[in-house]
């Protein structure tokens, strides 16, 4: 038993000192820019463009069920314009950011897994080392670099449509006008509601990509191990994302509260 | 020259090379055979330096490639074309992209420049006019052979083959092994070929060296090799299933070399 715990432990942290070397190896590669600048647009595309439609779907749901679920919530005790507050802060603050990218890392996180396990188990990755190209600045900076970037952006977007659509179901569904609303979305409003929402979307970026380029590259035998690396990857990327919402929540949110 | 000398890799538990010594003279072609599993191909990425040997090295020109750093082991790399087993195409690339894509990491070389030796090399192996295909609309033998127009695109002083002729249908076989020997005489390269497929080695190799429990069992001309002795030997090449016995347990002893020699002796 306390070998297995052992085996287990030593593995958890030999994974641990694996992603650092990982990122080490990303850090090196940045100077190649030559190399991975030509591929960042087309990366930035596929993970802010094609990522938007499922971003906004989300957040259009989740803007009117705000909206509603706060009006259940303050009936008789509280006034009807604070909707906007709880709606805009809610939004903004943790909604917006964490819907969003536990949805993305499926949708980006297993797609790179994928795409760059079969890589790796149909020797891709060997045949570009071969072609003295770098992996990591081919393959892995563009995408952790794309991730980073396009994630506050595709979030932004999705923030402005729950935002959008909280508006619509409070002044449509609820007995509340478009003034009360903005006045409640205003009362409380901060820079820092917005700006604390994109540092957290940037950090989801960058721990998704960094998450799937790292068990794709990994990933050995075949269809069953590149099968795994996509599994592990969402299931990794969704723990990490809970975990940094607490990280920031504790670190950034406490100091500004 | 490549030289593996006293080169030691394992893989957890698996010792696949225990030792494995073996020179490439300049202009030749070596064949490396051996059963499936014995470490032809973990023996050649030691070449280009896709694995780091447990003990020994391997030199190219002199230089051991586990010591190099980065930029000197780069340059080793862009004088080694490689040709992967299943050819290892980048499947999101045209065929175009993929035999230009060694040469767009030379600053040197004009995109026309890059075009013509593009269609230079697709040439060569009999693919001309195929550059804006994807490599999944190609038959297996045609990925081949745009693997190697890939690989000979960079101009390379050594070409390695890794099995280049496996899952091939007999006559694509000879197609390939007609373009390797094309390849050697309009680039004079010094080639690395490993293969099971004794035909094809008889026809490229000018020296045959065979890879055994990790060692070089016996390295020879192609006449030498076909003259063996050596009851190993003698088993791979002419296939004789019995001869299997000495790759799956403990090296030949007496009696069954007995039996090896008795059913075809």
């Amino acid at each position: 038993m306390l070998a297995v715990i052992g085996r287990q432990a030593t593995g958890f942290v030999a994974g641990f000192g694996r992603l650092g070397l990982f990122v080490v190896d990303i850090v090196r590669a940045l100077p190649d820019a030559r190399t991975w600048g030509r591929l960042l647009a087309q990366q930035m595309r596929r993970i802010g463009v094609d990522s938007l439609p499922i971003a906004l779907f989300i957040a259009a749901f989740t803007g009117i069920v705000l909206a509603l679920l706060s009006s259940y919530v303050f009936t008789g005790a509280v006034p009807l314009y604070l909707v906007g507050t709880l709606v805009g802060k809610t939004i903004m603050l943790e909604l917006g950011p964490v819907l969003t990218a536990l949805a993305l890392a499926g949708r980006v996180g297993a797609t790179m897994a994928a795409e760059l396990g079969t890589m790796r188990v149909t020797e891709q990755v060997d045949a570009l080392e071969t072609m003295a190209y770098d992996p990591f600045a081919y393959l892995v900076v563009p995408r952790v670099l794309a991730g980073t970037l396009m994630f506050p952006v595709i979030i932004a977007l999705a923030m402005g449509m729950g935002l959008l659509t909280g508006w619509l179901a409070a002044t449509n569904l609820l007995p509340l006008s478009t003034n009360e609303f903005v006045n409640g979305l205003m009362k409380f409003y901060t820079d820092f509601d917005w700006q604390y929402g994109l540092i957290k979307s940037a950090s989801f970026g960058f721990t998704i990509t960094l998450i799937g380029c790292f068990l794709g590259l990994g990933a050995r035998g075949g269809a069953e191990g590149v099968g795994n690396a996509t599994m592990r990857t969402v299931v990794f990327s969704a723990a990490m994302i809970l975990v940094l919402d607490a990280y920031w929540a504790v670190t950034l949110l406490r100091s500004a509260g | 020259m490549i030289e593996f000398a006293d080169l030691r890799k394992a893989f957890g538990a698996k010792h696949v090379l225990e030792g494995f010594t073996l020179t490439v003279r300049d202009g030749e072609t070596m064949v490396i055979i051996g059963y499936s599993g014995t470490g032809k191909s973990v023996a050649i990425k030691h070449v280009v330096g896709l694995l780091d040997p447990d003990a020994g090295h391997v030199a190219v020109d002199g230089e051991v490639v586990h010591e190099l750093d980065r930029p000197q082991l780069q340059a080793v790399r862009a004088r080694i074309g490689f040709v992967f087993q299943f050819a290892a195409l980048f499947d999101s690339l045209t065929i175009y992209e993929n035999v230009a894509f060694g040469l767009r990491r030379r600053r040197d070389l004009e995109e026309s420049e890059i075009q013509d030796r593009v269609a230079h090399a697709l040439e060569l192996v009999d693919l001309p006019g195929v550059e804006q295909r994807m490599p999944a609309e190609l038959s297996g033998g045609m990925r081949k052979r745009v693997g190697l127009a890939r690989a000979i695109a960079i101009q390379p002083k050594y070409m390695l083959y890794d099995e280049p002729t496996t899952g091939l249908d007999p006559v694509t076989s000879a197609v390939i092994d007609q373009l390797m020997v094309r390849t050697r005489e309009a680039l004079g390269v010094t080639s690395i070929v490993i293969t099971h497929d004794m035909r094809s080695a008889y026809t490229i190799g000018d020296r045959i060296a065979m890879l055994y429990q990790g060692r070089v069992r016996q390295v020879g001309t192609v006449d030498e090799i076909k003259r063996s002795d050596d009851p190993v030997v003698r088993g791979f090449v002419e296939g004789r299933p019995d001869a299997r016995l000495a790759m799956e347990g403990t090296p030949l002893t007496g009696r069954e070399e007995v039996a090896v020699e008795g059913v075809h002796g």
